[in-house]
């Protein structure tokens, strides 16, 4: 008997697939890059099982590409995401995701004496380090560090 | 530099630190010069400064501006549940350009993107006050006659003192040495250090407060603050361990001067106060030269 060809996630033919994600920031990832606010068909699983990541999730979205300044933007929560281009259910194009030099409106300041805890203000980062995220905030001028971070 | 904000000393290029300090040295000159007539101020103050806010306001009306303002939240809307950005859209309205005093952190950056004239921060939380800084780089640069390569000490609070931060960091930009003296529990932070390194400028740290001051040009004394102690026992043990005596200025450098951001409490002895080394009254008194440069630059009058 043919061992029946098992996908956890069904195949698409054109758009971005998005492996790597853990599983626990699947919805992060949906809200930064504004999944849940467009038209495009997408599918998704979560709690795959990963030898890297213990439990990950993918996301499939058919017809849909991004800018690589886009993909950036999930870097906080998804920094071992892989993309495959899919054209006609072939892998065309693999991109990784590089910590952005600004972050914008996805992270929380540590700080809890800063403007952007007080009033409803976008936060503004620059990262001073990417291998051990270090971000410091736009206003209040503090390091929010991985170990602190919280994504709004 | 018209419409732009004064929030960071950082926003201002070296170049322009120097123009505004040749422009407060015209100002020692001359104090009264109507260059602010038919143009209105506002000063906000959200938490009470009388000092900054008096040499501020000082600084208008000799320049003769028009003052609107409060000197503390509990007078302004604040008390209604206002939002600072509908204060400062608000008051951008009725104003020429804007001084501000917040107890929030970032409070004058956000400020600063949300008025359509420029602002001042007079101070941030424990963020930034940079017309502090900028009084003190010109009462450095006048009582030495340069900026460049001074034997800085610093001694008190380094941990939580913003003043010595700015400073620090201002006057790296003309290649100082630095002593930092200070109690095991107010030291400088390693973000300060890391930065002095990646400078590649000399810095030296000490817990005794000794004869090494015979080395300095400027000591800067900033005040060692008892809720700054976890345990206050450690702030018994180290009160009087940082004060400085008339006594110990036997040996300092002839043109040495003692500068502080103010009030003092106890960490330098009245009996220093008549030493010609002793400043920090007369940098209080530039503090209303510089705002008038500061306010002249921002709003582009030459």
């Amino acid at each position: 008997m043919k061992e029946p060809k098992q996908l956890s996630v069904s195949a698409i033919q054109n758009g971005t697939v998005i492996d790597h994600v853990p599983a626990k920031n699947l919805f992060k990832v949906i809200q930064i890059l504004g999944l849940d606010h467009i038209d495009n068909q997408i599918t998704f699983g979560t709690n795959l099982e990963s030898k890297k990541l213990g439990r990950k999730a993918i996301i499939k979205i058919s017809d849909k590409f991004f800018e690589d300044t886009d993909i950036n933007r999930i870097a906080l929560v998804a920094p071992d995401a892989k993309l495959n281009i899919i054209k006609d259910y072939e892998v065309v194009e693999k991109k990784v995701v590089e910590v952005p030099d600004h972050i914008i409106g996805i992270a929380k300041c540590m700080n809890p004496k800063c403007i952007t805890n007080y009033e409803h203000v976008t936060t503004r980062f620059l990262v001073v380090s990417k291998k051990n995220i270090a971000l410091k905030c736009h206003y209040c001028e503090k390091i929010t560090t991985q170990d602190n971070l919280q994504i709004i | 530099m018209k419409n732009r904000s004064l929030v960071s000393i950082d926003d201002f290029s070296t170049e322009e630190i120097i123009k505004v300090l040749d422009r407060a040295a015209e100002f020692e000159k001359q104090p009264v010069r109507k260059l602010l007539e038919g143009k209105v101020i506002a000063t906000l103050f959200f938490e009470p400064s009388t000092r900054t806010r008096l040499s501020f306001e000082s600084a208008i009306n000799r320049l003769g501006g028009k003052i609107v303002g409060f000197s503390e939240a509990s007078s302004s809307s604040v008390s209604k549940g206002e939002t600072l950005h509908d204060t400062i859209k608000m008051v951008s309205n009725y104003c020429d350009c804007i001084v501000m005093r917040h107890p929030v952190e970032g409070s004058a950056r956000y400020a600063s993107e949300i008025a359509s004239v420029p602002v001042i921060n007079a101070g941030d939380g424990a963020n930034q006050h940079p017309t502090q800084t900028m009084l003190d780089l010109y009462s450095i640069r006048k009582t030495q006659g340069t900026l460049e390569n001074l034997n800085i000490f610093m001694v008190g609070d380094l941990k939580y003192g913003r003043t010595v931060h700015s400073l620090m960091m201002a006057m790296s930009r003309w290649n100082a040495t630095f002593n930092f003296i200070a109690p095991e529990e107010l030291k400088l932070p390693d973000e300060f250090k890391l930065y002095l390194d990646n400078m590649s400028l000399k810095y030296y740290e000490h817990t005794d407060f000794t004869d090494i001051i015979s080395k300095a040009d400027i000591i800067y004394m900033t005040r060692v603050q008892k809720e700054r102690f976890s345990d206050p026992i450690e702030y018994e043990k180290v009160k009087n361990v940082y004060v400085l005596r008339n006594s110990m200025l036997q040996n300092t450098k002839p043109n040495m001067k003692i500068l502080h951001p103010l009030p003092r409490v106890n960490e330098i002895s009245t009996d220093v106060d008549s030493n010609p080394k002793a400043y920090y009254f007369q940098q209080a008194l530039n503090g209303v030269f510089t705002r008038q440069a500061i306010l002249c630059s921002l709003l582009g009058i030459n």
